[in-house]
């Protein structure tokens, strides 16, 4: 897209490198908006960070233990995760940013959102993790092909195969397997939800947008109905023809939500 | 030469059609294919095998361990290990072994084994296994810690036979404020521990840095070779020579009085659709952080699809002609293991003589001929062979009790 220019860097946050992308629109100071990755890690291009950098300052760092981030060895849930990226958002000087968090980082996001109630603009979860759905489970990866988990989060095959290709190759494959060792060392059990985050939520005063694709076969729909609920102030928008993985199968629509949503700027 | 019997206690009458139509005949092909009733045949058929193989001689008995899978019905060895130390009286209990890291709580493992040590009067033999990618999954045990739970669970035991009590182990997967369990084993400093397995290289060198004999499952003549090429090399680096008394050998051997007919049994062998254990899912066997890194790269493409199986895929024929099955008379088969033993040198040898469908009958008729024609002629060949077991060689339990010890001087890098 054009006016987009993104930058790579590798920046520390609680002691662990960090792969951090960043971009904005050229020449003005916007809102800084985290954009938190699913545990199937994340591609470095994808069309909806870009349509999100054409109004935001948006950040994509990869989390510790996937994709292009260092593994700490120590770190036992996903609530580690969220202080390290506190830390990021701290270390950057950067206040009042908004969340988006996919699926897995959806998790993330609504853990950080619970630390400091106060100091989120805006929270948005897409298919997000960590509640316990209450009808349904969260698809296992321990037991699904790195493939057929992926594909699992398209509701139409081709989108999948837009992103990755029909045949992703051995390096995504290889990447897959690491981001799925990072999950089981911080999410195996309860598998990929905590039990007191639902309680926790409360406190959250930032607005909330809770987005499900209509199709999500990896974090049942029951679960977005429990977050907004949990969540002081949350919105519920379905995404038509999506599954779980909206941003990389429905961006444009999913953007426009999360504009509308946070504001044009 | 110790010599012994093991089975994987088949659950033979499992409908093997259900498990082809499922494309999977472990971890996910339902619990609803097993017939209970036939469970209890079974069961105690293999008890009859294991009281037979005590009359006729073999030196132990050989026990592990799976979880939702038909290929063996022994969900808790320690269960059989515990008949077995109060139904026999002569044969050593191995356990190859007890899974370590599905314990949640391994202060009740030393326990179980103490007491079945003491039961058995100082028979036990207690091996311990990592467990399979799918026994992780079938018991809720996170994949990605396991080498560290084996090796923190495997110090918790040890310590809790050991080390007088109560003390307190505090560690990164295991955190006990009382350790002071008041069944502790006969046998000092403790029962042998014996390490059974196939590919990881991390646990041979595991093993020979513990001093603790390694068993080869079923691997060729060459891969064996390289095993203790390794194992000795460690045992090397830490100050022992690496012998006899440090290696065992487990290889599948049907013995009949009829050569065809035992041919025709040891197919059994290949029962589980030519798997070891059951047609899976690359990533049940393996899930993520099970496998060693360096293997990473190899096993995604293998589990997508793109890549034969790294531990090979071979025929009943060419098994049999890279001796990895031996079928026959006791006399055929006494020559066949003869080659393995002046090649690979083993003092524990354990024979997997039945499988699948082979028929009580002729399950029984292997365990007499393997007792009372092959393991005799067998001790005169380790005689010859020199090939000691731990027991006659009296090695030490672990390296810690070894009294021999000359470490290799480090590399001149310093």
């Amino acid at each position: 897209m054009a006016g987009v220019d993104w930058t790579d860097s590798t920046v520390e946050a609680g002691g662990i490198k960090l792969h951090l992308r960043r971009a904005g629109p050229a020449g003005k100071k916007s809102r800084s908006v985290m954009v938190l990755h699913h545990e199937t890690g994340t591609l470095d291009q994808l069309p909806f960070y870009d349509a999100l950098a054409a109004h935001y300052d948006v950040l994509v760092p990869h989390h510790p233990g996937y994709s292009r981030s260092e593994r700490p060895a120590w770190m036992r849930g996903v609530r580690d995760i969220a202080v390290i990226h506190r830390g990021l958002l701290s270390d950057l000087k950067i206040k009042d940013a908004a969340l988006v968090g996919l699926g897995f980082g959806g998790w993330i996001a609504a853990e950080m959102a619970s630390m400091a109630p106060d100091d989120l603009s805006h929270l948005v979860l897409v298919g997000a993790m960590g509640i316990k759905p209450p009808q349904g489970d969260i698809l296992d990866l321990a037991i699904t092909g790195y493939i057929d988990y992926a594909r699992a989060g398209f509701h139409d095959q081709k989108a999948f195969d837009r992103v990755y290709g029909a045949e992703p190759s051995i390096d995504q494959l290889e990447m897959w397997d690491i981001c799925r060792e990072m999950s089981f060392r911080i999410a195996w059990k309860p598998y990929m939800y905590s039990q007191t985050l639902p309680h926790l939520l409360g406190a959250v005063r930032a607005p909330s947008l809770v987005v499900w694709g209509d199709d999500d076969r990896v974090v049942p729909q029951s679960a977005a109905a429990r977050y907004v609920e949990a969540l002081p102030n949350a919105k519920l928008e379905i995404v038509k023809a999506s599954g779980h993985c909206v941003d990389m199968e429905q961006p444009d629509a999913l953007a426009k939500l999360i504009v509308d949503f946070i504001g044009r700027e | 030469m110790h010599l012994m019997y093991f089975t994987e206690q088949p659950m033979s009458a499992y409908p093997e059609q259900a498990g082809r139509d499922f494309g999977a005949t472990a971890l996910m092909l339902s619990n609803k294919h097993f017939d209970p009733v036939e469970g209890s045949r079974l069961y105690n058929n293999y008890i009859e095998q294991y009281m037979l193989a005590e009359e006729v001689g073999v030196d132990g008995i050989m026990l592990n361990e799976h979880h939702n899978a038909p290929f063996c019905m022994q969900a808790k060895a320690n269960i059989f290990a515990a008949l077995l130390a109060g139904m026999t009286k002569k044969v050593k209990i191995v356990m190859l072994g007890n899974p370590l890291p599905l314990a949640e709580n391994p202060i009740r493992l030393a326990e179980e084994l103490a007491m079945i040590d003491m039961i058995s009067k100082g028979r036990l033999v207690s091996g311990f296994v990592r467990g399979g990618g799918q026994e992780q999954l079938a018991t809720g045990v996170n994949p990605a810690f396991n080498r560290e739970r084996f090796e923190e669970a495997h110090d918790l035991v040890t310590r809790a036979w050991t080390q007088t009590g109560p003390f307190r182990f505090e560690g990164n997967h295991y955190q006990h404020r009382v350790v002071n369990p008041w069944a502790v084993p006969l046998q000092k400093p403790y029962p042998r521990v014996w390490i059974p397995g196939v590919i990881s290289k991390e646990t041979i060198v595991w093993a020979a840095q513990q001093r603790y004999p390694y068993i080869a499952l079923n691997t060729s003549i060459e891969q064996t070779k390289k095993i203790w090429e390794l194992y000795d090399s460690v045992a090397a680096d830490v100050g022992y020579v690496g012998g006899p008394e440090n290696r065992g050998y487990l290889i599948q051997v049907h013995v009949s009085d009829n050569e065809e007919k035992a041919i025709e049994n040891a197919r059994q062998f290949r029962w589980m659709q030519g798997e070891f254990t059951g047609l899976a899912h690359p990533v049940w066997s393996t899930p993520s952080g099970y496998g060693s890194p360096t293997a990473r790269r190899a096993f995604v493409e293998f589990a997508s699809g793109r890549a034969n199986n790294p531990r090979g895929e071979t025929s009943f024929e060419q098994q049999m002609a890279d001796l990895r099955i031996i079928a026959g008379t006791p006399k055929t088969v006494v020559a066949k293991l003869k080659r393995i033993l002046e090649e690979t040198r083993p003092g524990i040898l354990a024979l997997w003589g039945n499988d699948g469908r082979v028929s009580q009958a002729d399950s029984l008729t292997c365990i007499k001929l393997i007792g009372q024609e092959v393991f005799p002629a067998i001790r005169e060949i380790a005689k010859s062979l020199d090939l000691k077991s731990p027991f006659e060689a009296n090695a030490p339990v672990h390296l810690k009790y070894s009294t021999d010890l000359k470490p290799r001087k480090a590399a001149a890098a310093e």
